[in-house]
């Protein structure tokens, strides 16, 4: 008998020991970036509403990172509101409803940058995502994917988005699209190259009526 | 390429056609032992699948012996506990009885004297007529003679006698009425001793109907103690029964321990945190299940050492001091489970306006028309009372608990006998096809060659034909 419990005690352990030592990370991590260049940040009020609605679908324990898409977005000061939600329900709904306020003060505040790099902060997103170390980790690019750099910032890097999603919401056409559509297709299939070469998935949300994709995983 | 080996000339029809030859040569030259081998073949796979059949069968027959003992051992006992409790009723019930006993005794006592006396006090005594009365009879016997002076007398004297008599008449009158209230007295009493003959007869009548009870169980558990194959049946039967009712119970019980599951999951997250998991469940989950879990085994052990189950023997082997004890341990912890249930309750409607508050703002609604409404006091009182409610609800999961174990053994064998009945119908089914498809595949193979046989069945007849000279020859 004693031999017995032994034997269910040695078996019991490196059970016990593996089921609780398993690192699966079950949190969600959205990091959104928000184009603030030109005429695009007539569109801010929308990117807010994507906002309320993420934090009102992010649950305790994930991630959410706001950061503006800037003239050089490869930078942690373009970060404007960051949060990792406390476990306890209570703390995370006091902390959404300061991450709101952070948000509607900065939407109030921002000022049109003179070009768009989105690439670097699609660099910065991935870099602070691995750091979050996210289960479920997504880009929301809310902008009209219309990259401009200045002139010396080299942004021909290939991007690791291995487990990633990327989502590009609100892709306004530009004036010069409704001329030549070809051009809005050409932008869209160049950014779904670049994620999906990177190893990432790519969607596009033009209907924010229809934001629960965002979170389907 | 692979095809080409089989060319023996270059038409494949003659390659074909000389390959057929050779295989029906060899298959007939080989037919003795190729009918040996397929009939050997398919005896011993024959005989292999009647074995295991067989042996199947007697592994059958055990577990029906099995399934029949442990049928009756728990007919019995359950008999035995029946019987048991009902001797405890009619021990109560005749303690309680006799005590009462010379207590009624003295009552009836008290009222026979009482109506005795009041039966003597109203015997009715005839009232003696006045002594003087043959004097004046006597007097009034005297011839008057015309005389007036005498009829004067004589009338005087019949007033007197008059009054005498009314006189008598009322006392008899007023000892008549004493007598009639003596009568009267007696009723109550009547009644009394009517009203405790009653409860005597009550009395007795219960003993009388439990005795027939404990008569009927007693003829059961003599059944029981003689295998009858009656008592079987109606103990297996009863089992079944059981087994889907208490089955039936059961799954309420879990849809009542979901919905205390969902009550306590969510405010636990504010305890225990509601982003860690265990075995890929949060940590909430787990620990909301665990607390549900303790609440059924509180119970359980509540039922337990209050004898109303009987799934652990020690408790019920325990003394009733210490079993006592036990028992307000247990349901004191219990009650203290469902305060706590209560209470998560209660934190599960704050959360849940909270949240709807931080939506509503992130909505950009208006918060306060979310926050305030005047029917959410009875959400919170139901869910409070849901939650300090339901675990005592599940406290009696005990009962059909210990039903569904007792009976599942026997669900549980009569299955499982079925399930070797059928295993054993198929190996005899299978061991009787591969004897039959031996002997069917004799038959193709007697027919892939039929050309040779059909030779040597000629050859035979000729043989047959020239039989006595060719058998002869060799004699001579």
């Amino acid at each position: 008998m004693i031999k017995l419990f032994k034997k269910m005690l040695f078996l019991t352990i490196p059970l016990v020991t593996v089921a609780c030592s398993q690192q699966t990370s079950y949190s969600k991590g959205v990091y959104m970036l928000i184009d603030t260049s030109g005429t695009y940040t007539k569109e801010l009020t929308q990117a807010q509403r994507i906002i309320n609605f993420t934090l009102a679908k992010i649950n305790p324990g994930d991630t959410f990172v706001v950061a503006r898409v800037d003239t050089g977005s490869f930078s942690e000061k373009d970060i404007v509101q960051k949060q990792t939600f406390e476990d306890r329900p209570s703390m995370a709904n006091q902390q959404k409803r300061l991450f709101r306020e952070g948000i509607n003060n900065f939407i109030e505040e921002v000022k049109p940058s003179a070009y768009t790099d989105i690439t670097g902060g699609m660099l910065q997103a991935v870099e602070y995502m691995n750091e979050a170390k996210s289960g479920v980790k997504t880009i929301l690019i809310f902008s009209d994917l219309k990259e401009e750099i200045q002139a010396g910032y080299n942004r021909d890097i290939p991007i690791n988005l291995e487990g990633y999603r990327v989502i590009a919401i609100n892709v306004t056409k530009l004036r010069s699209d409704n001329i030549d559509p070809v051009e809005y297709l050409d932008r869209l299939d160049k950014w779904r190259n670049k994620v999906e070469s990177g190893g990432g998935e790519w969607q596009v949300i033009n209907d924010l009526e229809r934001l629960e994709p965002i979170f389907s995983s | 390429m692979s095809a080409d080996i089989f060319m023996i000339v270059p038409s494949p029809f003659f390659s074909g056609l000389i390959w057929l030859i050779a295989i029906v040569v060899s298959l007939y030259l080989a037919r003795t032992p190729a009918h040996y081998s397929i009939r050997a073949l398919s005896r011993v796979i024959h005989n292999a699948m009647r074995l295991s059949a067989h042996s199947i069968m007697h592994a059958e027959k055990q577990l029906q012996q099995r399934n029949k003992e442990v049928l009756l051992a728990q007919g019995r006992e359950a008999s035995e506990r029946i019987i048991e409790r009902e001797f405890d009723r009619i021990e109560t019930s005749v303690r309680r009885d006799l005590a009462e006993y010379p207590a009624i005794h003295r009552i009836l006592s008290d009222e026979i004297s009482h109506i005795d006396e009041d039966y003597k006090n109203s015997i009715e005594v005839p009232p003696n007529p006045p002594g003087w009365v043959k004097a004046v009879e006597a007097v009034a016997k005297i011839p008057s003679k015309g005389d007036p002076v005498v009829a004067d007398i004589l009338g005087d004297i019949h007033g007197s006698l008059v009054k005498a008599n009314e006189k008598t008449l009322d006392e008899y009158r007023v000892s008549n009425q004493a007598r009639h209230n003596h009568l009267k007295n007696m009723m109550p009493h009547w009644r009394k001793v009517l009203s405790l003959l009653n409860q005597v007869e009550k009395h007795v009548s219960n003993l009388f109907s439990r005795s027939v009870s404990i008569d009927r169980h007693m003829n059961e558990y003599e059944g029981i103690l003689k295998r009858t194959d009656r008592s079987e049946q109606m103990l297996s039967s009863s089992s079944m029964t059981q087994f889907f009712i208490s089955g039936l119970v059961l799954a309420i019980a879990v849809g009542g321990a979901v919905i205390n599951f969902h009550l306590i999951a969510r405010p636990l997250s504010e305890m225990v945190g509601g982003t860690s998991h265990i075995a890929g469940f949060q940590i909430n989950t787990v620990a909301a299940l665990v607390i549900i879990l303790l609440e059924i085994a509180m119970g359980l052990f509540f039922m337990e050492t209050m004898r109303i189950t009987r799934l652990f023997p020690i408790i019920g082997a325990l003394n009733d001091k210490v079993r006592i004890r036990m028992a307000v341990v247990f349901i004191t912890i219990l009650t203290f489970l469902a305060g706590i249930e209560a209470s998560l309750a209660f934190m599960r409607e704050l959360l849940m306006e909270e949240d709807a508050a931080t939506r509503a703002i992130l909505r950009g609604d208006n918060v306060s028309i979310v926050a305030q409404s005047s029917y959410l006091w009875i959400t919170t009182a139901a869910q409070m009372g849901m939650g300090f409610i339901l675990p005592f609800a599940l406290m009696f999961v005990a009962i059909p608990l210990e039903s569904f174990i007792h009976s599942m053994r026997t669900v549980i064998g009569v299955i499982t006998v079925g399930l070797l009945r059928i295993i054993e119908w198929g190996l005899r089914l299978g061991g009787d096809v591969v004897r039959f498809m031996g002997n069917a595949l004799i038959q193709l193979y007697d027919f892939i060659i039929f050309a040779p046989l059909w030779i040597e069945t000629m050859i035979r007849h000729k043989q047959d034909q020239l039989g006595p000279l060719s058998h002869e020859s060799p004699k001579e």
